[in-house]
């Protein structure tokens, strides 16, 4: 017997914060002007100490203005994704459930452009008509995934991926009639791309509601831990499950309505990582959701470093590489859980 | 002070009688139950008025076939639901209107197998059982662990503490599941078709330990079982139900009459008292009864 303590859970935080760091400054050293790790680390330092003026100003523009923003975006779409997919897989009790192959990013995605062409102009159109996207298409995915009062693995995900390339062939064809053509725009919403800056008060909101979100679903790690094991099981062990559920609901919609306002719908994150994270640090919830949104985080910047340097001086969406990395490995998943 | 004392002085001296009665610890009482689709619609299942009063130690078999209202019985009596008449009353208190953790400080469950998502450690899954007693993100402290320890002792399977559940014999799972209902420390353990995928020697160790665990932990146990034999061996009380009605309640002595039985189960049987005072049933072929 070896329960998680506190203290465990402490170091393995604290042990992958400063990997993502490490991440971090891979990621702002790699593009297409090499910059010293030495000179970063120290530029990074005055950064801190709030001396930034300090820096030479062309250099400064590209590594602090430019991909700083970037790598911070991909730190919030990857601990949103992950958190997201840990908080799905327990509310369905399925290993595979995912945002994006549940159809809950698409549905984000098509919410937020509905909103926009209903009311532009107006400030947070974009999350709002995302969350509203993304909470109808899990409520949607789940009750087409009952059947006879029993959640159907297959028939979830079957439903789920219906979902997706629905709401997808809707998002081409809106964007295509209405926006003339803009492939740019489709790539982002469809593929998921960090090239798109958001604004500083975009960012915030973004921050905070990352924060609430997953601070409200860690509240309910433990009884996570036995709603996994059956809503019965929990029940009978003393789990409120309607509000758990209800809890870990409206927060993975909101985590994964963040995302793809400031992202599109990057795929596989919410599948891999927290599969991952159970392979090195077991399943325990109340280490597996913090895990997850470092891990989370590091693969994105890591996906994303990739993909603005692997075929110079072009970038490929990231949503493309999480996608070229995921969806053989979902497989491999889905094979070895039918046997 | 002992029960006696406190009988003696609330009754100035006088406690010469009914002092040996131990109080009543689950209270059935002219419960009833009915499943409905809509407000408008018929029933599509009723439970009937039942009655029953189960002590301390006591191991009450709920008994009947398949669809006759069993497991709608232990749903009652574990409080997740409520009955649309009658009480169902542990220590006093009804059932489904207490808090969903102090229910299952008292009422410990053990339902047959469910799947399981993620291979878990048997210890740590025992260790779930402490649950309704943890703060808010249950990191369970020297004391919850000693009470796991203890529990999965007590069913004889300490050294399965370190393998996942995934890896156990159907046999060796059931024992774990009930080490969780144990670490729930609960006064009331209700076990929902426990020996459905046991073999028999499976089947008889189970119902070995939970008499013995009843006597030293001071449980009352309600099982629900189909299993005509098993039950006339192991249980104090046996609740006869058929398509949601109480038929009888009883010692099984009282309860199993050939002609009772016969109509319940719908298979001819022969019972004989066996030497112990425990009724036996034995299963006849029909083919045996036609030529005579």
């Amino acid at each position: 017997m070896r329960p998680l303590t506190v203290r465990r859970l402490l170091w393995t935080c604290a042990g992958l914060a400063l990997l993502l760091l490490a991440c971090v400054v891979v990621a702002l050293k790699l593009g297409a002007v090499p910059i010293s790790v030495t000179e970063l680390v120290l530029d990074l330092g005055r950064i801190a100490i709030g001396r930034a003026d300090e820096l030479p100003s062309e250099y400064r523009m590209i590594v602090f203005d430019l991909r700083l923003p970037r790598i911070l975006l991909g730190i919030l779409v990857g601990a949103s994704l992950s958190v997201a997919g840990a908080s799905f897989q327990a509310l369905l009790r399925n290993p595979l459930a995912d945002p994006y192959v549940l159809g809950v990013s698409s549905g984000a995605a098509l919410g937020s452009i509905l909103a926009l062409i209903i009311a532009p102009g107006f400030a947070l159109v974009t999350p709002i008509g995302a969350f509203i996207g993304a909470g109808a298409t899990i409520a949607g995915v789940y009750f087409l995934g009952r059947r006879e009062g029993q959640l159907d693995s297959t028939t979830l995900l079957l439903g789920g991926i219906i979902c997706a390339s629905f709401f997808s062939a809707i998002i081409m064809f809106l964007m295509t009639t209405l926006a003339g053509r803009d492939l740019r725009g489709m790539v982002f919403w469809l593929m998921g791309d960090l090239s798109t800056p958001v604004s500083a008060g975009m960012q915030w909101i973004f921050t905070v509601g990352l924060f609430v979100a997953i601070g409200a679903i860690y509240s309910t790690s433990a009884d996570l831990n036995l709603l996994l094991t059956g809503e019965r099981e929990a029940i009978h062990l003393g789990v409120d499950v309607t509000r758990v559920k209800l809890v870990v609901y409206v927060c993975a919609s909101l985590l994964t309505a963040l995302a793809v306002s400031a992202s599109g719908a990057i795929g596989y994150v919410g599948l891999l990582v927290p599969h991952a994270v159970r392979l090195i640090f077991g399943s325990d919830y109340r280490l597996l959701i913090p895990a997850s949104a470092f891990c989370g985080a590091i693969a994105i910047v890591l996906a994303d470093t990739l993909a603005r340097t692997i075929v110079p001086p072009t970038e490929l969406p990231v949503g493309a590489m999480t996608a070229m990395a995921g969806a053989p490995i979902f497989i491999y998943l889905l094979r070895r859980g039918l046997r | 002070m002992s029960a006696p004392e406190t009988f003696a002085r609330m009754a100035g001296g006088r406690a010469e009688r009914t002092i040996h009665q131990p109080a009543v610890r689950l209270n059935v009482e002219q419960a009833s139950y009915a499943y409905v689709s809509s407000e408008q619609s018929v029933p599509t299942f009723t439970l009937g008025a039942t009655s029953f009063q189960a002590h301390e130690r006591e191991i009450v078999a709920i008994l009947g076939p398949n669809a006759s209202g069993k497991s709608t019985l232990l749903r009652l009596i574990s409080g997740t639901i409520a009955p649309l008449s009658g009480r169902v009353e542990l220590e006093g208190q009804e059932t489904s209107r207490l808090d969903v953790r102090t229910r299952a400080q008292r009422i410990a469950v053990v339902h047959q197998e469910s799947p399981v998502v993620y291979p878990a450690l048997a210890g740590d899954f025992v260790l779930q059982g402490r649950y309704p007693y943890g703060r808010a993100l249950r990191f369970a402290n020297q004391e919850d662990i000693e009470i796991a320890r203890n529990a999965l002792r007590q069913v004889g399977a300490e050294h399965l503490a370190k393998r996942t559940i995934g890896e156990l014999s159907g046999g060796e799972k059931q024992r774990v599941i009930l080490a969780r209902a144990l670490a729930q420390q609960p006064r009331l353990i209700l076990l929902d078709e426990p020996t459905l995928h046991l073999d028999i020697g499976a089947q008889v160790e189970l119902l070995e330990r939970l008499r013995q665990l009843a006597q030293e932990n001071h449980y009352t146990v309600a099982v629900v079982t189909h299993e005509l034999g098993l039950a006339a061996e192991f249980a104090d009380q046996v609740v006869l139900l058929q398509r949601g009605r109480c038929l009888r309640v009883g010692s099984p002595a009282a309860v199993y009459q050939k002609e009772l039985l016969e109509q319940v189960f719908e298979a001819p049987l022969d019972v004989e008292i066996g030497p112990a005072g425990r009724p036996r049933v034995n299963l006849r072929a029909r083919r045996g009864e036609e030529t005579t």
